[in-house]
């Protein structure tokens, strides 16, 4: 038994196909990036190293503090979009009949590719014809903003789509979180005379606290790295205003053939997206776990 | 039940109204998430005149299915169609294969350094795709993999795999050691272990995977319209995406040419919801 499952050979042949393609792919990538950040380089011709230049100019531009502000406040709307999705898993777990066929229901859209979802939405939001400024006018505005055209505008008009992409998303994991709470806990509660209200807030969400702060490093990390759907709905405009982290390096990089400083903002981007991650990570640590038994 | 204390407390009416309460907001988010399929699908059946004249919700006299023969036919839609399904299908075996051999080396064998090949590839996961975006494309370039559907199909593996290991390891952890010490005693090898015994007991977590990495791959933009330039290896994704600029009057066509693109899936899940639903609360680390 033992000399057969630690075959040192058979090991190495079964995991070094995907080891290799995780390092070439991915691992090694990461580190480059950081690298070509170091040069001047329009990503075919020859590489001048330039030290530091390109993270010093990062942090004077104001278009990309800009960009970052807008990111921000994506992953504020996300998180704070998570008490929404909450109370609707909340309702959800209830003894609700149909509560399946809902909980599909709102997972569709999250099976979309983000492409035709921005197609999608760009003609919901389409200025004369797009389904919304039509409803608009019917129920009596008379002269509905041209949504995505408008800088004041724009940003949280494409909050929208993407709190609709990723609803079904969450309430589905707090809904699996939610069920997995033994039925015997809050059945005893409520033989104690708890309120529904108090069986949700005192028991029901303190047991899936593990799950919310995962869903929260989920949506705030995953808001730093929006790219797909603004990127074809607005490419981050009008005149910028609707320009993210990821869509400004990828505008760097295979717009402006600024592969350094492309590289720079794409290393900045990694190291936000780890520093974030530990941060929320320390935030939310806490010694004592609830356990269910 | 009815008697316990607590549960009788309020009026019926109360709670009555409570319940129809919930419905009513349970419904009104699940027709807010729906309606904008429902309105695709309707302006993918109508002409122009009748996108703009009538209303939204209102059903064209005579569904045009010629909208859908015509984006079918006459753009590159059925090519990219079709380069979609091969990609998406090489990608996911390849995935899901790399990824049980990995998870079987990992908890079932014995070997130094198993927990530090496991730690790569759950901080795998939290590396984002756009950051390593330029070296793939200058990696590429030189290998002169640019254009290549191997670029895309390589890259779908190596980052899918962690989600794909993750999902699986729960699984591999779980299955009995009796089995395989049954079939060492037997005189099984590893591979025999491996391919016979352990990877058609996890056919359940693998067609999971498998249903989660296709999801993924579907619908990939960043790297296909990164890589490829090419139309004739673009998916159906960025084909969409170039293909609508050229239609961006044509609101039959382009509703047309989204429903092409989003119908497997949909078709899919109609009939693999449960499966599908699973998979994602299961690969819900990766957002």
């Amino acid at each position: 038994m033992d000399k057969v499952m630690s075959n040192r050979l058979v090991a190495a042949m079964y995991v070094l196909p995907a080891l290799l393609l995780l390092l070439i792919l991915v691992y090694i990538p990461i580190v480059l990036t950081g690298y070509y950040g170091l040069m001047q380089w329009d990503g075919i011709g020859a590489m001048t190293f330039i030290g530091l230049d390109n993270y010093a100019r990062l942090l004077q531009d104001g278009t990309f503090w800009q960009s970052a502000g807008h990111t921000f406040l994506l992953a504020l709307f996300s998180a704070l979009s998570l008490i929404g999705y909450l109370m609707i898993a909340l309702v959800l777990s209830g003894k609700i009949k149909g509560a399946n066929l809902f909980r599909k229901i709102y997972l569709i859209p999250m099976l979309l590719s983000s492409v035709a979802i921005a197609q999608l939405w760009l003609k919901i939001y389409h200025p004369s014809n797009g389904v919304l400024n039509t409803f608009l006018e019917a129920i009596g505005f008379s002269n509905p903003p041209a949504w995505l055209a408008e800088p004041s505008l724009v940003l949280y008009a494409l909050f929208v789509p993407i709190l609709w992409q990723y609803a079904g998303f969450y309430i589905l994991i707090y809904y699996a979180a939610l069920k997995n709470i033994p039925e015997s806990l809050v059945e005893a509660a409520r033989i104690d005379g708890a309120s529904p209200w108090q069986i949700a807030f005192r028991i029901k969400l303190p047991l899936i606290t593990e799950v919310i702060k995962v869903t929260v490093v989920l949506a705030v990390v995953g808001s730093l790295k929006y790219f797909d759907l603004i990127y074809v709905m607005t490419d981050g405009g009008p005149n910028g205003s609707s320009e993210v982290m990821a869509s400004y390096m990828y505008r760097q990089a295979f717009r402006s053939f600024d592969f350094g400083y492309g590289s720079a903002v794409g290393f900045f981007l990694l190291l936000i997206c780890l520093l974030v991650t530990w941060l929320l990570r320390k935030a939310t640590a806490s010694k004592d776990t609830i356990q269910y038994s | 039940m009815a008697n316990l204390p607590g549960t009788d407390r309020g009026s019926a009416w109360l709670r009555r109204f409570g319940y129809v309460l919930l419905y009513f907001l349970l419904s009104l988010v699940a027709l807010l998430q729906i309606l904008p399929l429902v309105w695709l699908m309707l302006f993918s059946l109508k002409n122009n005149q009748e996108v703009f004249d009538m209303a939204p919700f209102s059903l064209p006299a005579t569904p045009r299915w010629e909208n859908y023969v015509k984006v079918w036919t006459e753009g590159n839609i059925s090519l990219y169609f079709f380069n979609s399904v091969w990609i998406t299908v090489v990608a996911v075996v390849f995935t899901v294969l790399f990824a049980s051999l990995v998870t079987f080396a990992i908890t079932r064998m014995r070997w130094k350094g198993r927990s530090l090949v496991l730690g790569l590839f759950m901080v795998g996961l939290m590396i984002p795709v756009h950051s390593t975006l330029i070296p793939l494309f200058s990696l590429f370039l030189k290998l002169h993999l640019t254009d290549h559907p191997l670029s895309v199909i390589l890259s779908y593996i190596a980052f899918n795999m962690p989600i794909t290991i993750m999902i699986l390891l729960g699984f591999y952890y779980a299955l009995p050691r009796e089995v395989e010490e049954a079939a060492v005693m037997d005189g099984c090898s590893v591979h025999r272990i491996f391919f016979r015994i352990v990877l058609p007991m996890t056919s359940s977590v693998i067609s999971t995977t498998a249903i989660i990495n296709m999801i993924y791959n579907w619908n990939e933009f960043i790297f296909v319209n990164t890589f490829i330039s090419t139309d004739s290896y673009k998916t159906l994704t960025v084909g969409v995406q170039n293909f609508i600029g050229q239609y961006t009057t044509d609101w039959g066509a382009i509703g047309a040419t989204l429903m092409i693109s989003i119908m497997p899936i949909l078709i899919a899940f109609l009939i693999l919801s449960n499966r599908i639903v699973e998979g994602i609360a299961a690969g819900s680390v990766k957002g």
